[in-house]
């Protein structure tokens, strides 16, 4: 009988503390946020979406091969003599047309690897994380600058280089053979003329 | 009385009583439920540190009209297997249940849909169709959580109806009225008058009777939220138990009629405890509508004790399904079998010898 009217007792009892606690709360300020409207503050060291800054990059593929899958693919065109292609911000200078730089962020595991490698320091984690794509093709990202039409243009001017590089080559082993056969008595000469060739 | 009122106003018996009787519906039991849908949510959201609906108007009060709308919209959907007769009918029955009680329920000393001497009995007897329109639903329906979910419904609210009458029993014999319109008047003047301090009753009566008219009350309390199927006694609904109990098919329109329903009926026993303890329309320290000799601002002034008795009866059910966690069917049984009951018992031998002093 004292079991049952203490049991009673200490029903009542701890339901009046329960809703204490529940009542206390009633006039907590609420812990959660409007998320899309308000965003929480992102730790320093986030790693969420890459950006590159096509201004620094310098072509040199380091992060492509620092990643562990392969998400980045770059392609880069030689620059033809008499093109400024300008500094980066620490003062090298650039060397190549990067004609591809594409990043599958379908694939990218934002482990950062890619990040510590790069000499200008172009490319690096930002604080977007909503990038949620319907199509997966969606998510390769093109950091690429240059037009469509400019990517095809400095290829092209890098096959014509190449290819009057090759013209002028075959027409200097032309006069060459045509000088080894005006002046083949004497052997000694050409030898030191193709030595040069080779070394340009 | 507002009947005889709308009989001079309009001439017509006919359109007085269509009147009277659809004026709770939708002057109070509309508004109410979307109001208290709402309340819930934001009651809810806030003691679990949470802001509920924002989105929608103004800290998201637009939110539940944006919830009839959609199901408004929604394809009325009735199963292929189930009971179509019965599947249809049991919603209106279940609504019908709750809103008959809304009848005998008095607003004001000016409103009141219908003033029968055996108000109290009334709606205990009418709500009984909320357990019929439940089990009807849970076999209509034809699904095995729907039929478990009715079966435990029936089985709690017809326990849980004992401790109710038995309560309501004591109160009848202490007050001699089954009115609840006598009832209400007899708790005029001021608070000490009501029912959960002794009522009329002087001295030594009246101190005696004091404890056990709060443990009454709190038994009725208790037991009337059992039989409206709230938290922690809502086993019958048990979402994750059962999926939605009684309601897992329904959809659309049907579903917000058990949804209604389960408002109208929360507000609708708040209102039968406040009658029965805390004076229901009555003010608790005089009217100022009697002071200023505005006689017309009375029945407004008792519409407003009575509606806010009634809200802060709802909010304590809102807070306390929001605090306890769910019964278990044996803890449910043996919570009203082996505690209800017997301290029930006894207030009624009690408050007999008492009231034999």
């Amino acid at each position: 009988m004292r079991d049952y009217i203490y049991n009673f007792w200490q029903g009542l009892y701890t339901i009046l503390v329960g809703m204490k606690v529940t009542f206390r709360h009633l006039f907590i300020p609420a812990v959660t946020i409007q998320y899309p409207s308000v965003k929480p503050q992102m730790p320093e060291r986030e790693r969420n979406r890459l950006y590159v800054n096509m201004d620094d990059c310098i072509g040199c593929d380091q992060c492509a091969r620092a990643c562990p899958v392969n998400c980045i693919e770059i392609e880069t065109v030689k620059s033809i003599p008499g093109e400024d292609l300008g500094t980066t911000s620490n003062g090298k200078k650039k060397a190549l047309w990067v004609t591809t730089f594409n990043i599958d962020f379908a694939k990218c595991c934002y482990c950062q690897l890619c990040v510590f490698p790069c000499p200008t320091e172009c490319i690096y984690m930002t604080d977007t994380y909503e990038f949620s794509e319907f199509q997966r093709e969606n998510l390769v990202y093109d950091f690429v600058t240059l037009t469509p039409e400019e990517r095809i243009q400095k290829k092209k001017n890098f096959e014509e280089m190449q290819a009057k590089k090759e013209a002028e080559k075959i027409a200097a082993a032309k006069k060459a053979d045509e000088d080894k056969a005006a002046q083949a008595n004497k052997p000694a000469e050409t030898k030191s003329d193709n030595k040069e060739e080779n070394k340009q | 009385m507002m009947y005889d009122w709308l009989y001079n106003l309009t001439g017509s018996e006919i359109l007085a009583m269509f009147i009277v009787s659809l004026l709770p519906l939708f002057v109070f039991i509309l508004p109410f439920a979307l109001a208290a849908v709402l309340a819930e949510r934001k009651v809810s959201a806030h003691m679990q540190d949470r802001l509920g609906p924002m989105r929608t108007g103004y800290h998201g009060i637009l939110q539940t009209i944006a919830d009839i709308i959609k199901l408004l919209q929604k394809e009325d959907l009735v199963p292929h297997a189930t009971d179509k007769a019965l599947f249809n009918f049991a919603p209106l029955l279940v609504f019908m249940g709750s809103y008959a009680a809304f009848a005998a329920i008095p607003f004001s000393g000016f409103f009141i849909g219908s003033k029968i001497d055996l108000g109290i009995i009334f709606i205990v007897g009418v709500t009984g169709l909320v357990v019929a329109g439940i089990l009807m639903a849970g076999w209509a329906s034809n699904n095995k959580y729907s039929l478990l979910g009715a079966m435990r419904a029936a089985a709690q609210i017809i326990s849980y109806e004992i401790p109710t009458l038995l309560i309501i029993l004591t109160v009848i014999m202490l007050t001699g009225t089954l009115s609840l319109y006598d009832l209400s008047e007899m708790q005029t003047a001021y608070f000490w008058n009501w029912l959960i301090l002794g009522g009329p009753a002087v001295g030594l009566q009246k101190i005696l009777l004091i404890p056990l008219m709060i443990l009454g009350f709190l038994i009725i309390y208790t037991s009337t939220l059992a039989e409206v199927n709230r938290t922690p006694f809502d086993i019958p609904e048990a979402e994750s138990e059962l999926v939605s109990g009684y309601h897992t098919e329904y959809s659309g329109m049907k579903f917000a009629m058990f949804f209604l329903a389960e408002y109208a009926n929360m507000f609708a026993v708040s209102a039968i405890v406040s009658v029965i303890f805390f004076g229901g329309y009555q003010s608790p320290f005089g009217y100022l509508g009697n002071t200023l000799g505005w006689t017309w601002l009375v029945p407004i002034e008792q519409f407003f004790w009575f509606t806010a008795k009634g809200l802060f009866g709802v909010f304590v059910q809102m807070w306390l399904r929001w605090t306890l966690p769910r019964f278990r069917v044996d803890q449910l049984m043996a919570f009203c079998w082996k505690y209800l009951i017997p301290f029930s018992f006894v207030i009624l031998l009690l408050v007999g010898l008492i009231t034999l002093m």
